[in-house]
């Protein structure tokens, strides 16, 4: 049974300006114990998905489980096996950290836990502020308090909107060897985030979504093996010549242009030279996941094998 | 799901929501025992040499039990409106919201922590008035009656005033244009039975007019109407208010989109 199943989930909004279709037939399985990142640019429907899983809205169409429960008539188990870590930096200010903590338990129906409390707060680096009123802790405290939140009912399932956004380093150090555990442990873990580094290095499977479909999902090997493999990396200062512009990603005076081949490097390399431009600090290396997302939301044909794209 | 965890959520929620006006008792307690202090100073003093009421009871003594109940209905409201709009704009909200509990679980906990400000509030005001003229318990039955009935009613009434606002604004123009007016206008201040007759019959259709006058009973065992029949004009109310607003959970009114 999957952990979590989104069966041909759609999600029309009405606004001022008409419908608006934020999901259209997204269906995917995610296995017990996988660690799997959905990506997909700002208004891409991530968050609606996940809204959606977490009961905060309701599809138009389609069914999602979580463990086999059914989140609308079977909520009350759906919830139970879900930990949600929301986006946005929310809390109750009439609460300390540990009293925050134990409602939220209570709400589960888990009384008597302060063990497992004791054990979130030591491991999320919260123990000394136990006591002290949400109000008074930093931005990145009360993300890790949101955390805590989110798993104070030891649930099977994880789920992290864009945990990391905005959150500084030693935070994001001891939020992912912490989760990173928890999935080691058997948690299966659904990861929204900008950061593609971070999707790469924790995620096995990865769904694309743009407006609101699915345009990629593959196992991140398989979808870095699959694309452009190489890319080369050069400063220059003049402008790109007009036929390399388009397959090129231009930060400041920093150029990247994907290659297939070795044979396509040195075509690019020929036209810069005919061109009369002079790179400097050219460097030739592996495509990484940001290539790849790039190059799937721009829609771009790929060399290799082919998008798992679900139907 | 097991009836212990419906249980335990519901009186999780129910103890936090208490646990949250408890924790600013200064405003949500004390302020408003206050208020009603000076009301009954003012009033009191300018009247109670000049207005008997039902024969003999002097007017402080009448005010008193009026002031009890309107602190009793707008902080029953004030509580669970309050609560749930802080929750939605500061975002709070969804912390419940991910959590297995029922609309019925949410509905019991909400007004459960209103009826409880409501009977804090209420006693406060009674203790403190107590100085000021003899207190009469004529029939108590009815004043724990007609107080819980009115505070559950006036905190489901907060509750769907909380699902329906989106900003704070909404849920003061809705606490100055109806609640205020209402209780004002329902014989807290005077006996009905002294309004010209049109008066008289418009107020008989306010609902407050019957949770005040069945409250009052207790204390005199006199009111403007049998408190038989104010039971159930606010019994009817509450049956009609609760089930529109366990309707609005269900549905996630607002809050499940």
């Amino acid at each position: 049974m999957p952990a979590i199943s989104f069966q041909h989930v759609g999600k029309t909004y009405s606004s001022a300006r008409g419908a608006v279709q934020a999901l259209d037939d997204v269906s995917f399985d995610i296995e017990p114990g996988e660690f799997f990142g959905l990506l997909g640019p700002n208004g891409a429907g991530k968050t609606t998905l996940i809204s959606i899983l977490a009961g905060l809205a309701r599809a138009t169409s389609g069914a999602v489980r979580v463990l086999g429960h059914d989140v609308v008539a079977d909520y009350a188990q759906a919830r139970r096996s879900l930990g949600i870590v929301p986006q946005e930096l929310v809390f109750d200010p009439f609460f300390s950290v540990r009293e925050a903590l134990r409602i939220q338990s209570g709400y589960f129906g888990v009384r008597k836990n302060d063990a497992w409390i004791d054990e979130l707060l030591a491991n999320l680096g919260l123990a000394d502020k136990a006591d002290a009123n949400m109000r008074q802790l930093s931005g990145g405290m009360k993300r890790r308090v949101l955390v805590a939140q989110a798993l104070v009912h030891r649930p099977p399932v994880i789920v992290l909107d864009e945990p990391t956004a905005g959150v500084d380093v030693e935070l994001r150090q001891t939020l992912w060897h912490f989760i990173a555990r928890l999935n080691k442990e058997g948690h299966t873990v659904l990861l929204t985030t900008h950061y593609l580094e971070e999707a790469e290095a924790l995620c096995g499977r990865l769904a694309m979504l743009k407006q609101g479909r699915v345009v990629a999902l593959d196992r991140t090997s398989a979808l870095l093996a699959g694309t452009a493999s190489t890319m080369l990396r050069f400063k220059m200062d003049a402008p790109l010549p007009a036929s390399l512009a388009t397959q090129s990603r231009v930060t400041g005076r920093i150029v990247q242009i994907t290659a297939h081949d070795a044979v396509e490097v040195e075509t690019i390399l020929g036209v810069l030279r005919n061109a009369g431009c002079q790179p400097e600090d050219l460097e030739i290396g592996r495509a990484d996941l940001e290539d790849v997302f790039l190059e799937i939301m721009s829609g771009t044909p790929r060399a290799g094998a082919p998008l798992g794209v679900a139907a | 799901m097991t009836p212990v965890h419906v249980l335990s959520g519901a009186n999780t929620l129910l103890y936090k929501e208490v646990l949250r006006f408890w924790k600013v008792a200064f405003q949500t307690v004390a302020a408003p025992v206050l208020t009603a202090i000076l009301y009954l100073l003012i009033f009191g003093h300018v009247l109670e040499d000049r207005v008997k009421v039902f024969g003999s009871v002097g007017y402080t003594s009448f005010l008193i039990p009026g002031l009890v109940m309107m602190s009793v209905l707008q902080n029953a409201f004030a509580n669970s409106s309050s609560s749930l709009i802080q929750s939605k704009i500061t975002g709070n909200l969804v912390f419940l919201l991910v959590a297995p509990l029922s609309h019925w679980a949410w509905f019991v906990a909400y007004v459960g922590a209103s009826v409880v400000r409501g009977a804090v509030v209420g006693a406060g005001v009674m203790i403190a008035t107590v100085w000021f003229a003899p207190l009469h318990l004529a029939q108590p039955g009815w004043i724990v009656v007609f107080g819980l009935a009115g505070a559950a009613l006036m905190g489901a009434l907060g509750l769907m005033a909380g699902l329906w606002a989106e900003k704070f604004d909404q849920i003061a123009a809705f606490q100055n244009f109806i609640i205020m007016p209402m209780t004002f206008l329902s014989g807290v201040f005077y006996s009905v039975d002294s309004l010209p007759p049109f008066w008289k019959g418009v107020s008989h259709l306010n609902p407050f007019f019957y949770m005040i006058d069945g409250f009052r009973h207790g204390f005199f065992g006199v009111s403007d109407v049998s408190p038989w029949t104010g039971l159930v004009v606010v019994g009817a109310s509450l049956v009609v208010i609760c089930g529109l607003c366990l309707h609005l959970l269900k549905i996630g009114y607002k809050i499940r989109h």
